[in-house]
């Protein structure tokens, strides 16, 4: 099986504090990797690292086999790394069409044509209403995202990260604070994502996550705990404890 | 397929010429054969709205803020005044282009500077700049004449053909043509792919970056870009007055653009041409009445300004116009409102 995104002794402190902990994760070409943990281990850290926001202190990260530890963000989206955001990071006063455009103009190398006028090029065009129609956007294509219902918000993220057409793509918590009743939709798109598309899924909800992933890793603290097959990381106690410790607690 | 189809029209409905913005070409055109005794106040209004459009590319579409735009605008008025005292370039219209250049090489040098860091870092960062321009200006006074300006700058005929006269008529539709060129080339950037890109990139660079966009490539491109309009505007200052003083680099000059900024709006090409005709006529009109206090009045109008909302000044300023054009050319027409009045 091929490796398409790894990293090897991931290590980063913000002053005294260890929030990743030598860390070695491998995600399989095509898998349905889901990162858990409770509150603070560190997973939107990880997701820092791997998309170049944070830079780690030490170790290596790579993407299909090439290192890209000191890569900038926009390149790496490039390279088919890209990633949605737990808390909508939405440009509020554009249309969707406009953001799933961006998002096209830059894969295809477009977004920096300034004489071009939006919306001339077929294939963008085509690109576009795919990527819409599939997200079921097409209705709201021409209204500011800032008024869009949640739940379109955040099928319009994914929708944005896929129009960059990653081959791999982080999905951090894709359906946190979505109603129960668009709750679907999201599942449904989560699901529908292509099968050659590798995703790692950062997430809270362990329905979702035992519904969607065949691999599971566990982080506490910063460190790896356990990985593994999910009925395996089921029964392990140590999960157990961690999970069962988290709920005395709460 | 209807889905590419609709795409297409709404992503260049955007792009597409509203009746009010022909409106208002004509009327800027019909201004000159209105008012043929004010070509001199009209010139200069004609300047700062090309000053202001090129804050706005920044400020408005990129989201940098400067309180040193004059930094550009000097140096494109002593580069055009240099270059025609001297008689290295004669013909107005390449000394233009070549001021704007050598301002636009400076906005690109110190475009670097300007990116690193946030809103106060930036605005701090180009007040410095201007301010260091000013002071080299006056240190180097056998070039630029210092405290006294430029003296004896004597313009020849636009293309050889066009000769400026005192009434400032040649002036005024110089100005006029090189502001509406150049407008036409800021609307067609700011509705491109490369114009879409800053316009996300001033929601959220994060974000911007995130879907691939090279946040600060895009940011030195456009700030270049402004650079190069801002250069044009202080070489037709020079141009159209014969004249450049240290006045130009002054602080002032960067805070009132500001000002004419924030009343015309930001974000939709126009607020920098509306704010400058409102500017120059509250100046004109404040002076007239009280020619020592007229800075007290305009800071009282902008403080109502801030208080009452743009969004709705505009809305009944601009209530009678669209009731107008709507009867003209049917219900959906109306004159374009800055992106954030939009509803």
């Amino acid at each position: 099986m091929t490796i398409a995104l790894e990293t090897r002794g991931l290590e980063k402190s913000f002053g005294g504090l260890r929030v990743t902990r030598d860390l070695s994760l491998k995600v399989e070409q095509g898998a349905r990797h889901a990162l858990i943990g409770p509150n603070g281990a560190g997973k939107t850290t990880v997701i820092n690292l791997l998309t170049g926001v944070l830079k780690p202190n030490a170790g290596q990260i790579l993407l299909e086999g090439n290192d890209i530890t000191d890569l900038a963000v926009h390149k790496r989206v490039l390279r088919g790394l890209s990633r949605t955001f737990q808390i909508n990071q939405l440009y509020a006063d554009l249309t969707p069409l406009e953001t799933v455009g961006l998002a096209v103009s830059e894969r295809l190398g477009r977004g920096g044509d300034w004489w071009r006028r939006m919306g001339t090029r077929g294939d963008v065009n085509q690109e576009i209403a795919e990527t819409l129609g599939r997200f079921h956007l097409l209705d709201v294509m021409n209204e500011r995202t800032a008024t869009l219902p949640y739940g379109k918000q955040r099928l319009l993220e994914i929708a944005v990260a896929i129009a960059t057409r990653p081959r791999v793509l982080l999905l951090d918590e894709p359906a946190a604070g979505v109603p129960e009743s668009e709750r679907h939709d999201i599942l449904a798109a989560v699901a529908a994502l292509p099968r050659d598309v590798t995703v790692l899924l950062i997430e809270h909800d362990m329905d979702l996550v035992f519904s969607f992933a065949d691999r599971i890793s566990v982080l506490v603290n910063g460190a790896m705990l356990v990985e593994g097959p999910p009925d395996e990381v089921a029964r392990d106690p140590q999960v157990k404890a961690v999970y069962l410790g988290e709920a005395a607690d709460a | 397929m209807t889905a590419v189809s609709d795409v297409s029209s709404h992503a260049i409905a955007r792009a597409r010429w509203r009746p009010a913005e022909i409106a208002f070409w004509i009327l800027a055109l019909s201004c000159a054969f209105l008012f043929p005794s004010r070509y001199l106040i009209m010139t200069d209004i004609l300047r700062l709205a090309l000053f202001t459009l090129s804050l706005d590319l920044i400020l408005g579409y990129a989201g940098i803020v400067s309180l040193g735009h004059a930094a550009f605008f000097g140096v494109g008025a002593y580069s055009a005044g240099l270059l025609a005292l001297h008689g290295i370039i004669n013909e107005p219209v390449i000394a233009l282009v070549v001021a704007g250049l050598i301002a636009m090489a400076l906005g690109f040098l110190t475009s670097f500077l300007v990116i690193r860091g946030v809103d106060l870092t930036r605005l701090m960062v180009t007040l410095g700049i201007a301010l260091l321009l000013e002071a080299l200006a006056e240190r180097f006074s056998n070039i630029t004449g210092g405290t006294d300006g430029l003296q004896g700058i004597e313009m020849q005929p636009i293309l050889g053909v066009f000769a400026f006269d005192m009434f400032g008529k040649t002036g005024f539709f110089y100005s006029l043509i090189v502001l509406f060129l150049l407008f036409l080339l800021a609307r067609r950037i700011v509705n491109s792919p490369f114009g879409l890109s800053l316009r996300a990139i001033k929601n959220n660079p994060l974000r911007a970056s995130a879907i691939g966009v090279p946040v600060n490539r895009r940011l030195i491109a456009i700030y270049t870009v402004a650079a190069f309009y801002a250069g044009i505007a202080g070489a037709l200052f020079t141009q159209t007055t014969a004249l450049a003083s240290l006045d130009v680099f002054a602080f002032e000059r960067s805070a009132d653009l500001m000002l004419v900024l924030v009343i015309g709006g930001t974000g939709y090409l126009y607020g920098g041409l509306i704010g400058a005709v409102v500017f120059k006529m509250l100046q004109e009109l404040f002076q007239t009445i009280t020619p020592q206090y007229w800075l007290f009045w305009i800071g009282l109008v902008l403080v109502v300004m801030v208080l009452v909302g743009r969004e709705r000044i505009h809305r009944w300023v601009l209530w009678g116009p669209n009731l107008v054009i709507r009867q003209i050319f049917g219900r959906k027409a109306g004159v374009a409102v800055p992106e954030s009045d939009a509803p």
